[in-house]
């Protein structure tokens, strides 16, 4: 097992020159953020993740969350830290400071989430679902459900859930049964399970906030049927403590291939009758709700992938260092070397490396223009950031860097050579607590059905054409000193004539055959994942060689940023027009084939 | 009772540290600083004084680069009042620093002035004791446990072979040992709210005090690298070993 460091230089070069926390920094609501205040946010949270929550990683793998009478119980040390999570005013940190909390940028967040991930991703979930919660009813909670529960979720002194899947209602969630029968009272009566709801059902916190989506009964069939409830474990009385156990119950926990510590849970609601449950909003509208929260969440699962890609990194990094197995290749010399000399060894690291601050920075990117679609003065700015970079990039974020996650985790097993098969040394944990994030918060399939339909066909393309203007302005940039940035903007300036080749192609075929460009999509998001990150790498090496130029001190990791640029360009961007081949390309084999030969 | 708590900005404990190769000291270009443990725990000790009512106001103070103000900050963070950088790019001896610290408690005129027993960076550990005699305070050095009662402190203090409990009289410098307490992380909100406390930056030169070296470091190396071990082939061989070669028995 190796420490967890959270990676602050990166993350701190990352906000800086890549995402460009400085123009969200300007803006009036953001003014807190100074780079100062984010050094210190970042050094302190990082010794919480490190010191407190990283330990947990690995025996609450061996563990798990454990279900017995009814109640579960999270893995030993996870209540002392998720006190020391809520005492910190961390849960806080993006939140509107109506209901306590900080304000802070969500660009900031998002890193300081990636460090909670990096340590101990089944424990990081927990807040994760909360932050799902206080989104929802700071945008469609009445006045009173605001100050009942509102700032409670964002203290974390309670949490919250999602419970939108049913056993016949995963992806298609229009197909769900439970049922909401109002009791006359203005409350309504609950009844029906719900599954794969995390933190349904645990130990840290004194009460749990279910948001549930149901329908009424006279509600149209589908999605346009759907309300959304709180229903809280505990209703609150008067006083807003926690007061009577309301009729729902967790009936069992799931037995996972990872994030053992964090317990998946069946909820029970209304075995006694009905469980009370307070409408948030309007009936019928809780799909249109629960999207508002959605795309914050797969933004958050996106960052998901890149925490634990970077776990593995350090931690493959660290082995490869310590290792001694066999000679170096070429050389008269007997004695064995740490394998961290062997080319193909090298490779994979920087493999790992370079993937995981392309994804890192496409992450961090992304989340800093929520800020500015929330907070920029100039209407066509918001505009512009919302449709042209969140809207966009949005399922990119959340396939391709939990996609890379799987990969990346999977060549740090690959690092440990046999030991990484054996389960002692975690290497096999980041592995398997990688393999849920391309499958829950939509598929990444779903996510690249909706990046084809949704963000590029229905606006004819008008995203991908500004995303690509963008870069294009990265490759007009020029009088770059020696061979590294020419040889980067080539790459990218190569993976973008292919993009756009694909982005035609994606454009002309969703028009005649939708089934056609959709079995296109995933390999579509791919080149686009794949490029954007080369293109931010490239820009981070722009930003590197100029504070080389400029004198700075940093000049080992500057360096090390402008090399990892290079390296991905050469042995990653190549994939973009492979990427943008096949999906040009496969549709009619793929389609050729009949059902029943498969 | 007014506070004044040291803190000093060191390479973080988790560095591995290299040795410049020029053999003059140990490289501190573009590696990590932190405030150094000890100094942690004596900031956080002063913050329990405060909570518990004992301590009114807390004033933390930093001698060194311009940097130790953000050592300065997560004391701040923490839960000190305010902050005094005394800013000098030399490198800054115990004495020194004793001297300069001597000069900001005849200014500040706190009662009890906490230290860390030690630097994690060169271990002189001699601060606190040459502070204590400058000013002619008691000193409570190692210590384990604070109480105040009546003018005076009860320390109880980590000696060899087990504890000693002194009681000295106010106003005071005592130096912090490991168990003293667990200090705590910065809240976001703390961090948040240190941004906005002041932090008086002035030079040894306005304190009226010459921080020149007095001292000289002639060599820094590297402790040397492990040999590696043998096998022995029988208990007589390793007891001859260890009597003739390792000369230890």
């Amino acid at each position: 097992m190796t420490d967890y460091r959270a990676p602050i230089d990166e993350m701190r070069f990352v906000l800086s020159e890549v995402a460009g926390l400085g123009r969200v920094a300007a803006l009036e609501p953001y003014a807190e953020a100074t780079p100062e205040l984010v050094e210190a946010v970042l050094e302190q949270a990082g010794r919480l993740a490190a010191e407190e929550i990283a330990p947990l990683n690995h025996p609450g793998d061996r563990t798990g969350s454990v279900f017995e009478n009814g109640v579960v119980r999270t893995p030993e040390g996870f209540q002392r830290a998720y006190r020391h999570y809520v005492e910190g005013g961390w849960n806080a940190l993006p939140f509107e400071p109506d209901w306590g909390g900080q304000g802070l940028p969500w660009a900031l967040a998002i890193a300081v989430s990636e460090m909670w991930n990096s340590a101990n991703m089944a424990f990081a979930l927990c807040p994760l679902l909360t932050m799902g919660a206080v989104e929802l009813l700071q945008a469609h909670g009445s006045a009173g459900q605001k100050s009942l529960y509102l700032s409670r979720l964002v203290s974390g002194e309670w949490t919250g859930t999602m419970n939108l899947t049913e056993p016949q209602a995963g992806s298609d969630v229009g197909a769900l049964k439970t049922r909401a029968v109002p009791a006359g009272d203005g409350t309504y009566r609950i009844t029906g399970q719900k599954i794969f709801i995390t933190y349904g059902e645990h130990d840290l916190a004194e009460n749990i906030v279910h948001m549930v989506l149901a329908r009424t009964p006279d509600a149209p069939a589908g999605t346009k049927g759907i309300s959304l409830f709180i229903v809280p474990k505990f209703l609150p009385d008067a006083e807003g403590r926690p007061g009577r156990r309301n009729d729902l119950r967790c009936a069992s926990i799931e037995h996972k291939i990872g994030i053992k510590a964090s317990p998946t849970c069946v909820m029970a609601y209304g075995d006694d009758g009905g469980a009370t449950g307070f409408l948030v909003g309007q009936e019928n509208r809780g799909m249109e709700y629960m999207f508002t929260m959605m795309n914050n969440a797969r933004l958050a699962v996106g960052v998901q992938g890149v925490a634990i890609a970077e776990r593995a990194y350090q931690q493959a990094r660290d082995y490869a260092r310590q290792r001694v197995q066999g000679r170096a290749l070429g050389s008269r010399d007997p004695a064995p070397v740490a394998i961290i000399g062997h080319p193909d060894v090298r490779r994979t690291l920087l493999l790992m490396k370079s993937q995981t601050e392309a994804a890192r920075a496409l992450a961090y990117y992304t989340v800093a223009s929520l800020d500015l679609a929330k907070a920029h003065p100039d209407p066509g700015e918001r505009e512009h950031h919302r449709t042209d970079v969140v809207e966009l990039l949005t399922p990119v974020v959340k396939s391709w860097c939990t996609d890379l996650g799987v990969e990346i985790a999977s060549m740090g097993v690959q690092v440990h050579g046999g030991m990484g098969f054996i389960e002692e040394t975690g290497a096999g944990q980041h592995y398997r607590d990688a393999r849920i994030n391309p499958i829950y918060e939509g598929t990444n399939g779903i996510q690249a059905l909706d990046l084809v339909g949704r963000k590029i066909a229905r606006l004819e393309g008008a995203p991908a054409r500004a995303f690509a203007e963008e870069v294009r302005g990265f490759l007009r940039n020029g009088s770059d000193a020696g061979d590294d940035l020419p040889a980067i903007r080539e790459a990218v300036g190569e993976g973008l004539a292919a993009f756009e080749a694909a982005t035609d192609w994606l454009l002309e075929s969703w028009a005649r055959n939708p089934v056609e460009a959709a079995t296109g999509a995933s390999a579509y998001l791919r080149a686009l994942g794949t490029l954007a990150g080369g293109w931010l790498l490239g820009r981070g090496a722009e930003a590197a060689a100029r504070r080389l130029a400029e004198g700075d001190g940093g000049v080992g990791f500057l360096k090390a940023k402008i090399a990892t640029a290079r390296f991905y360009a050469d042995a990653v961007l190549p994939q973009v027009g492979a990427n943008a081949a096949t999906a040009m390309r496969a549709a009619d084999s793929t389609l050729a084939l009949d059902e029943a030969w498969l | 009772m007014k506070v004044l708590v040291a803190v000093k900005r060191v390479i973080d404990a988790y560095v591995k540290v290299r040795v410049k190769s020029d053999g003059s000291g140990v490289e501190t270009q573009n590696v990590k600083m932190s405030m150094n443990p000890f100094c942690e725990i004596a900031v956080e000790e002063a913050v329990r004084l405060k909570e518990a009512g004992v301590a009114t106001e807390i004033v933390a103070v930093s001698c060194g680069p311009q940097q130790s103000q953000e050592t300065i900050r997560t004391a701040l963070a923490m839960g000190a009042d305010r902050g005094i950088l005394v800013q000098s790019d030399e490198a800054l001896e115990p004495l020194a620093i004793a001297k300069i610290l001597k000069a900001v408690v005849d200014k500040e005129q706190p009662e009890l002035v906490l230290l860390g027993k030690q630097a994690v960076d060169n271990d002189f550990g001699q601060t606190g004791q040459m502070l204590s005699a400058l000013l002619g305070w008691s000193q409570a050095t190692y210590a384990s446990k604070i109480q105040k009662a009546d003018g005076e402190l009860t320390v109880t203090r980590e000696i060899d072979g087990g504890l000693e409990t002194i009681k000295v009289k106010l106003p005071a410098i005592v130096t912090a040992d490991l168990r003293l307490n667990e200090p705590r992380y910065a809240s976001l909100p703390n961090i948040m709210k240190a941004k906005k406390k002041p932090i008086d930056t002035m030079s040894p030169a306005d304190l009226g005090v010459d921080a020149a070296p007095r001292l000289s470091v002639v060599k820094v190396t590297e402790p040397p690298a492990r040999q590696a071990g043998v096998k022995v082939g029988s208990v007589a061989e390793l007891v001859d070993k260890l009597k003739n070669e390792a000369k230890v028995i």
